[in-house]
């Protein structure tokens, strides 16, 4: 059935594609003593006398042939291999659309969840209004706002080429950014205005004082977390980890994920060997891997009873946790790569996927290489990221408000069931149901989809293959990129009935 | 002080379901959707925006369809049209150091910027070679809103038949209709663009309007589908079937107007993306083609000279958020006002209303 669809859609594909362009039209003005003998050989080349609903046949006979083991997808019109030809495109796309699917989905939900939780509230309206603001932006018109505000001006920031200096930040933007740091977090905690207020002056001191002092110790040009902002952000992540999963009150589980914390903490300075200059990325796996095992070791010894609760507690704090120590090791490159000549001060770049223009130390050094590639990921990420997570946040919201609204909900809060357990148990886990559809259709979505952005950011992935294909009357190029993404997104449809079967064992039964 | 305690204390007990039951009391089907729709404020201003940008566009730049060969042309009351060109406008106006056609738009009064309001010859500044700027965002927009009402037309329109067939009917023709809707979903909307910006890339805007609306309309059948799958199982139907009614009756009179909010809902969805996807189209080059312009296409023109003339890239990215903007919003008012879930926020003062009308 799936692959019957895929036929069609194929046929119908082929077919607009042939009509789209004259592979001839080139000649029409050609005044070249060869026009006749071109104009035959592209005829003969593309078998332009054979029309297109025959020659789909011709294309598809490569495909069938794969039930014998010949399978092929034709030549491009510069006698290089579809397969090859798309094989290195793949993870290109994959690079540019996996960090901004991964945090539209985490951010979205989340504030998509807290907005149902708080309905009507201002974090509430706020949220809404832009939300459906970053739905009807054009991601190339934002792509633009971003390359200027983000890149240049940021640069020039970093650096100011007219004082060869770095520049600081004035006091009024710290202090505007505090009271709009403020002005979020007191939204989102809500409550009474007494409360509201000192939320708000609370969190706009903090972040103006935290903005400040990064701003004179010039944090920005030589950045990093150190060991006591690993420290920090190991135990906050424990304390909202058990906080979503147990709850405070279990102290059990609070000691696993505080354990765990702390082994991340300590363990900062001895992993530093491990990803000493000229390790490998393999050495991020090996990192993972000791504090994960020394802080389930740690959640298996805290108490006997619940033991698979708090070793998961104590493995996603440490998993967590462990984040920060590579960031920062990431973020250490960064003095040393900002003044090398290739960068020459100005880091974020604004087109492309990697510096070519790196020395040969910087281009063997793994970490030199990770940033590099980082900091070419920042813009788009930024723009594919504002665009799909309002309809996360829309979807993940309308979700919630939902199954809160359930006559289950009631009556768990009538047992006398904590709020967060009410939450997260119950109202939480049946609303992520509707979005793995989406979740799984979006995965496969991106792998062809990030056209617009490709061609932004100049970006050689999937997308930049199909344009190119449809512009050049590429017919076999083009087909073989349209085919891996309708395949996928079948698949992914199919993937997602399944999966809907298993996080859903009503469904199951019923069929 | 004890009178007011007991106030206090009655104006809690009032539940919202009883507020919510009193307003409605007494009202038709349609007046409760209209009176919920009325109080979405964010819906209502958008609409009398939307009514405003919609008058404002076409009777600025008049109504230009068709051909070079077959044209439509109602003037509008703005002076130039796309194609006029007016170098000494443009070289009058500086700014920036001699950067030329500067916008004469003047919104600060005099005892703020020195200078007073003013419109000026060209309010959006000119391009390079001094054509309109207001002309050219206008024609834009004006194309911009043709696409939305075309495809968001033949979206509801094929979407609503498709889905209803196959909800209605069920087994085969559900099956069929619905891989047809899965061949259509894979088909990359580029390609159209394509093969229409070839083919009929002088007639203007309206080809691919047409061919876009002929493949948006998936996402709306299978929203319609779903709403018949359920609707059909209801007693209602069921009582229409055995007073006789045809299959025709069953679906145009007792089912369909029931599923007309969801249809509605996805169709102002639809509408808004259809704006999106013709300005990305025209953007990458395959949907309008010069001379004639479209915001996409003007984006992409002048984006590389942002830090020149950065009013040429603000003006039809405005627009686009505009207009996408404000039918977002009224998508979102129409759903709150189709959906008896959706409960609107009971406060003090519906409270003490009801407190009024009980006393």
């Amino acid at each position: 059935m799936m692959l019957l669809i895929v036929f069609g859609a194929s046929f119908l594909a082929y077919n607009l594609q042939a009509l789209s362009s004259d592979p001839l039209a080139q000649f029409g003005e050609s005044t070249d003593i060869n026009k006749d003998y071109l104009i035959q050989r592209t005829i003969r080349e593309l078998q332009l006398d054979v029309p297109p609903p025959v020659r789909y046949f011709f294309w598809l006979r490569g495909v069938i042939a794969g039930l014998w083991g010949q399978f092929t997808l034709g030549e491009t019109r510069n006698n290089l291999d579809v397969i090859e030809t798309i094989s290195i495109a793949i993870p290109v796309t994959f690079r540019l659309v996996i960090a901004s699917t991964i945090l539209a989905i985490v951010l979205g939900i989340t504030i998509g969840m807290i907005t149902a939780i708080r309905q009507y509230s201002r974090f509430d309206y706020v949220t809404t209004f832009i939300s459906f603001l970053l739905f009807s932006l054009p991601i190339f018109w934002v792509a633009v706002l971003l390359k200027e505000y983000m890149a240049i001006q940021f640069n020039d920031f970093l650096y100011d080429p007219d004082t060869q200096a770095p520049s600081s930040l004035g006091l009024s933007s710290i202090v505007i950014a505090g009271l709009v740091g403020g002005l979020i977090m007191a939204g989102i905690l809500g409550g009474s205005r007494r409360k509201f207020f000192t939320v708000f002056a609370g969190v706009a001191f903090g972040f103006s004082s935290l903005l400040w002092a990064l701003n004179a110790t010039n944090w920005f040009v030589n950045p990093g977390l150190g060991i006591v902002g690993v420290g920090v952000l190991a135990f906050a992540s424990a304390a909202v980890v058990t906080q979503i999963s147990t709850g405070l009150d279990d102290r059990k589980s609070l000691t696993a994920a505080m354990a765990a914390a702390a082994i991340t903490t300590v363990a900062y300075y001895p992993l530093q060997e491990l990803m000493g200059p000229g390790s490998s990325g393999f050495n991020i796996l090996l990192v993972f891997a000791i504090t994960m095992t020394l802080s389930g070791f740690a959640g298996f010894l805290v108490d006997k009873f619940d033991r698979r609760i708090h070793i998961r507690t104590a493995l996603i704090t440490a998993f967590m946790g462990t984040l920060p120590i590579i960031f920062d090791r990431i973020m250490r490159e960064f003095g040393g790569y900002m003044k090398s000549d290739a960068i020459n001060n100005r880091p974020i770049p604004t087109l492309g996927q990697a510096n070519d223009l790196l020395s040969e130390d910087q281009l063997g050094d793994f970490w030199v290489m990770t940033l590099d590639g980082v900091l070419h990921l920042v813009l788009p990420t930024i723009a594919l990221t504002l665009i799909s997570f309002a309809g996360y946040v829309r979807f993940s919201r309308g979700s919630l408000l939902e199954v809160l609204n359930m006559d289950y909900i009631r009556t768990a809060r009538a047992k006398g069931l904590t709020e967060r357990t009410v939450l997260v148990r119950h109202g939480m886990r049946n609303a992520m149901l509707p979005l793995t559809t989406i979740l799984v259709n979006d995965f496969a979505g991106v792998i062809g989809g990030a056209i617009i952005t490709e061609s932004v950011f100049a970006w050689q992935g999937m997308g930049q293959l199909f344009n190119e294909a449809l512009k050049n009357y590429d017919l076999n190029l083009f087909m073989g990129v349209f085919v891996l993404g309708a395949f996928l997104t079948v698949m992914a449809n199919f993937v997602a009935d399944l999966l809907y079967g298993v996080v859903d064992p009503r469904i199951r039964i019923r069929k | 002080m004890k009178m007011a305690k007991k106030n206090k204390t009655d104006l809690a007990e009032k539940t919202s379901g009883d507020i919510a039951q009193r307003e409605t009391q007494g009202l038709s089907q349609g007046q409760i959707i209209r009176k919920r729709f009325v109080r979405h404020k964010a819906a209502m201003a958008s609409i009398i925006i939307l009514a405003f940008t919609f008058v404002f566009v076409f009777s600025s730049i008049g109504i230009h369809l068709g051909s070079e060969e077959f044209p439509i042309r109602i003037p509008g009351w703005w002076p130039f049209w796309i194609t006029d060109i007016d170098p000494e406008g443009a070289i009058a106006a500086t700014c920036n150091g001699g950067v030329t056609g500067c916008p004469t738009l003047d919104i600060f009064p005099e005892f703020i910027d020195g200078t007073g309001m003013q419109i000026g010859a060209h309010p959006f500044g000119t391009d390079i070679i001094g054509r309109d700027y207001f002309a050219l965002v206008m024609r834009g927009a004006e194309q911009s809103i043709m696409v939305m009402l075309i495809v968001g037309g033949l979206g509801i329109t094929i979407g609503t038949a498709i889905g209803a067939i196959a909800g209605f009917y069920g087994g085969i023709v559900d099956a069929v209709l619905m891989r047809l809707t899965d061949m259509f979903l894979v088909t990359p909307t580029l390609v159209l663009g394509a093969v229409i910006g070839y083919r009929f890339g002088n007639f203007g805007v309206v080809p691919l309007a047409v061919m876009l609306g002929f493949f948006a309309w998936m996402g709306l059948a299978r929203f319609v589908r779903t709403e018949f799958l359920t609707l059909r199982e209801r007693e209602f139907v069921d009582a229409a079937r055995v007073a006789g009614a045809s299959n025709r009756r069953i679906i145009f009179k007792h089912i369909l107007p029931n599923a007309i909010g969801v249809i509605i809902v996805s169709g102002t969805l639809l509408m808004s993306g259809a704006i999106l996807i013709e300005s990305a189209l025209s953007y990458l080059g395959f949907g309008v083609k010069a001379p004639d312009v479209s915001l996409g296409l003007l984006i992409n023109e002048y984006k590389d000279t942002f830090s020149i003339s950065p009013w040429m890239f603000w003006w039809p990215g405005a627009l686009i958020i505009l207009i996408a903007l404000c039918v977002n919003f009224i998508g979102d008012g129409l759903r709150d006002a189709f959906d008896p879930r959706q409960r609107r926020r009971i406060t003090k003062k519906d409270r003490v209303a009801a407190q009024e009308v009980k006393v």
